[in-house]
């Protein structure tokens, strides 16, 4: 047993072809979710750096912790994250200019020194003994192991965090709660609304979007009688996205009137 | 190979995350850092766990799951609540108490 090393036991071969393959592919994809300008293809990056971890997990004898990896976080957490993301605006995409001056360059100074002190301390470390596996301690299988120390060892942080989860639980329920201004107007209200109002221009509703029989989808305004587009055909926020489409496109060519020459 | 290499992965992965709090402006990203950062320390003890060859090390990765679910779910909606207020994801925005 050298000093030098931390001195873990060597693994399988497959186990390094595996490590080997996936470990350049996680740390890309984690250094990509920093890299990347959209936070939909970080959200991406990120289920991709977790479905890795899991398997590192399995590999590495904790077969339960990798399937609860992969449920609750590629499951539950990532589908939250993509839930918030479209209720924020999928294209919230970050500014990626400084707002404070330097920031950026003491960041990764700041994380180079950091990791390689992390690096090199793990290099220099020696635990005084060889690795010892998980074998023996999954030989009762590895869910009834956790289980054991689950409900004997454990039991008590068990509990305080079964009070944890209900108590986030309430808390997201109190703080995402919307509270009305003021009353929703009932049908009746809106149809007073609209025919006592100051012009009756809307009253029959508005304009449906489309040019007829060239494109008809949501994105493309109606045509008034005088051929400018109608700016209440399409819904506000495909126009706050600017995904309205410009209905002169669909415009037949000139039609030539002139009568051609018999020969 | 040595099994000591799942800890390096996991000190560079803890890096990355660490410095993605620190330089992303939006919010949900500043998250997703925060949780890689979590998931780094999970592969920690795993690792640590197998080491050692007793299954603490997984319970202690377990709760940490459960914690850090917990700590996404308040986030985030405190995450939807200053989004409703602010129309803005950004944390720069969050000033009010600077002003």
């Amino acid at each position: 047993m050298s000093d030098l090393a931390l001195q873990v036991g060597q693994t399988a071969a497959p186990e390094a072809t595996l490590f080997w393959i996936l470990a350049p592919l996680t740390f890309i994809a984690a250094l990509g979710m920093l890299l990347v300008k959209k936070a939909v293809h970080s959200a991406i990056l990120m289920a991709f750096v977790m479905v890795a971890l899991a398997i590192f997990y399995i590999a590495q004898g904790a077969p339960f912790l990798g399937i609860v990896q992969i449920v609750v976080y590629t499951g539950a957490v990532m589908m939250l994250f993509l839930f918030i993301l479209m209720l924020v605006g999928v294209d919230s995409s970050d500014s990626l200019t400084e707002t404070i001056r330097g920031l950026r360059p003491i960041a990764i100074t700041a994380a180079l020194g950091f990791g390689g002190l992390m690096v090199s301390l793990l290099a220099r470390a020696t635990l005084g003994r060889t690795a010892v596996g998980v074998e023996a301690a999954n030989a009762n299988g590895n869910v009834e192991g956790i289980a054991q120390l689950l409900f004997s060892t454990f039991v008590w942080p068990f509990e305080v965090v079964s009070a944890l989860l209900i108590t986030a639980a309430l808390g997201a329920m109190v703080l995402a709660h919307h509270h009305r201004i003021q009353e929703r107007p009932t049908q009746r209200q809106l149809s007073i609304e609209r025919f006592r109002g100051e012009s009756l221009a809307s009253a029959a509703g508005l304009p449906a979007p489309g040019v007829f029989a060239r494109h008809n989808a949501v994105d493309v305004p109606a045509l008034l009688p005088d051929g400018t587009a109608s700016a209440a055909s399409v819904n506000a926020s495909l126009k706050a996205r600017g995904d309205v489409l410009d209905p002169s496109q669909f415009e037949l060519g000139t039609i030539d009137t002139r009568v051609e020459e018999e020969k | 190979m040595n099994a000591a290499n799942y800890l390096y992965l996991s000190a560079l992965l803890f890096t990355i995350g660490a410095v993605g709090v620190v330089v992303r402006r939006n919010a949900i990203v500043v998250f997703m850092c925060v949780e890689l950062m979590l998931n780094a320390a999970n592969l920690s003890f795993v690792t640590f766990s197998r080491i050692n060859g007793d299954l603490n090390g997984q319970v202690i990765a377990f709760f940490t799951m459960v914690v850090a679910a917990c700590e996404v779910v308040v986030g985030l909606a405190i995450i939807v609540t200053i989004y409703r207020s602010r129309r803005s994801a950004s944390v720069d925005d969050a000033s009010l108490l600077k002003r």
